[in-house]
């Protein structure tokens, strides 16, 4: 199971990280990939775009379903990653290179109430019962 | 508790993704779907199909049984081996199944039906039986497992494994079945390539298995298999057709014989039937992933997909959609996903054979 200590966590699976200039990137995780499988479309949100905490941001779509991503706080989406939009396969290639978004938060200590990674790997056990 | 083919240990020792299918643990991919789908269409795959039953028509009044009982038409099978696809109806033309029927002898026909029907198509058969051949043994086979393969190698590589059914398979045609020793083979599948579907012991499965992973086939989980089978247009019970929808609006018109004499269950049904939708194929013009359920607008009348995914050979999303009757090849329609209207091209099916696109 891969799930870095540095990032933070949503129990939706995203994986968040805080950036040098404030933003924070956004992507699902190892796991969420694991569970979808090969991934061949991604729907990115328009930048400039406000998002709630919880909010569905993006879509990702494997081969076998497709799952919304929702946006783990409050902020405004000021980049996408349109390498993945081009070529999906990057999330399951590498779930934490494979950025998906970036946010402006609205609040910048709202990724301190997020999991950290014990937290979520807790998580990603109690699914797997 | 979830049923296990002879294969499960196989499956986890080949990396399987195991998933519950029908009350069935099965290996969804091992490793990457994408990768078996093209795997099988360049060379060779092997599945196993165990979790369908093959059941034994046994008896003097086989034939005579399943010209009632098979929407398609059974005297269509004069020499032995021969095979066929048919749907199996009630009284009110609604689909209970579709399955594969074998004819080997006069007294012995064998029918492979899916794994989540198998029981309702048991008692079915087994009352229809009682009726009217009560002499007739059905013979439910939990005793065999079954193994696809399939690829344009897919022939030469099950020769290499077993050498010795070289000899009798290696002059069947498509949809031609012969019974070797322990293999029953027959030159059958649901991807729209060539191969073998091969029934045989259960206590042979592990070591067949083994031989055919050692001549270089690799095995393929459920996930390419619909991948397959939607390029190759073959329906898939429970998604593409039901009891609530005839053969006629399955896109099965062709498995039906409405002009011959012999009566079938269901066939008064359908011979009143005005069929007013049908099945056709759809291939997505915009960004995005067909799915089952989603409406599909037209100007002759709104629809719904019944099957629809990413098609890997294609590299973009196709479906198949219960549309009105009229609607011409070629149409643009709109497909609702999530809150857009995305464009589609009707098309005629099959999307994929023998490797090429056919769109």
């Amino acid at each position: 199971m891969t799930i870095p200590n540095d990032l933070k966590y949503t129990k939706s699976h995203e994986w968040v990280r805080t950036e040098a200039d404030g933003t924070v990137t956004v992507g699902i995780t190892h796991h969420a990939q694991d569970l979808l499988g090969d991934m061949v479309y991604v729907e990115s949100p328009q930048v400039g775009r406000k998002v709630a905490a919880s909010e569905e941001c993006a879509v990702v779509e494997s081969v076998k379903a497709a799952s919304d991503v929702y946006a783990p706080i409050a902020g405004e989406v000021v980049a996408v990653n349109e390498a993945v939009a081009n070529k999906p396969e990057m999330i399951n290639q590498d779930a934490y290179a494979a950025w998906m978004f970036r946010l402006k938060p609205d609040n910048a200590a709202d990724v301190n109430a997020l999991l950290d990674a014990a937290a979520y790997k807790a998580v990603v056990d109690s699914e797997a019962h | 508790m979830l049923k296990q083919t002879a294969l499960n240990a196989a499956h986890r020792a080949m990396g399987a993704k195991m998933v519950d299918f029908s009350g069935w643990e099965m290996p969804l991919h091992y490793g990457s779907q994408i990768e078996e789908h093209h795997f099988v269409r360049r060379d060779a795959g092997m599945f196993d199909v165990s979790h369908m039953l093959a059941i034994d028509v046994e008896g003097a009044l086989a034939r005579e049984f399943l010209r009632r009982l098979l929407a398609n038409n059974v005297d269509r099978l004069q020499i032995p081996g021969k095979a066929m696809y048919s749907c199996l109806l009630n009284e009110q033309g609604g689909v209970l199944d579709d399955l594969i029927v074998y004819y080997l002898r006069e007294d012995w026909f064998r029918i492979v039906v899916n794994a989540a029907t198998c029981d309702k198509d048991l008692a079915w058969m087994q009352a229809r039986r009682d009726e009217s051949a009560s002499s007739l043994a059905l013979t439910p086979r939990r005793d065999r497992a079954i193994i696809a393969v399939q690829g344009p190698h897919a022939r030469e590589k099950v020769w290499q494994a077993v050498p010795e059914i070289r000899g009798v398979t290696e002059l069947l045609k498509p949809f031609q079945a012969a019974d070797c020793a322990a293999y029953f083979v027959g030159r059958t599948g649901y991807t729209g390539e060539d191969g073998f579907e091969i029934i045989l012991p259960m206590s042979h499965a592990e070591q067949f298995w083994q031989a055919l992973s050692s001549a270089g086939v690799k095995p393929i989980g459920l996930g390419a298999r619909d991948t397959l089978r939607l390029e190759a247009g073959m329906n898939l019970y429970g998604q593409d057709m039901d009891e609530t929808v005839t053969p006629l609006e399955s896109g099965l018109a062709w498995t039906v014989d409405l002009t011959a004499e012999r009566d079938f269950i269901g066939k008064a049904v359908l011979k009143e039937q005005a069929v007013t939708r049908d099945l056709f194929g759809l291939v997505l013009i915009d960004k995005g992933v067909l799915r089952s359920h989603q409406q599909v607008r037209t100007t002759y009348g709104d629809g719904e997909i019944t099957s629809g995914s990413f098609a890997p050979t294609l590299d973009k999303s196709i479906a198949l959609a219960r549309l009105p009757k009229t609607i011409p090849l070629g149409e643009l329609v709109q497909v609702e996903v999530r809150d857009k209207l995305l464009s589609a091209k009707v098309v005629k099916y099959p999307f994929v054979r023998n490797g090429k696109s056919l769109i």
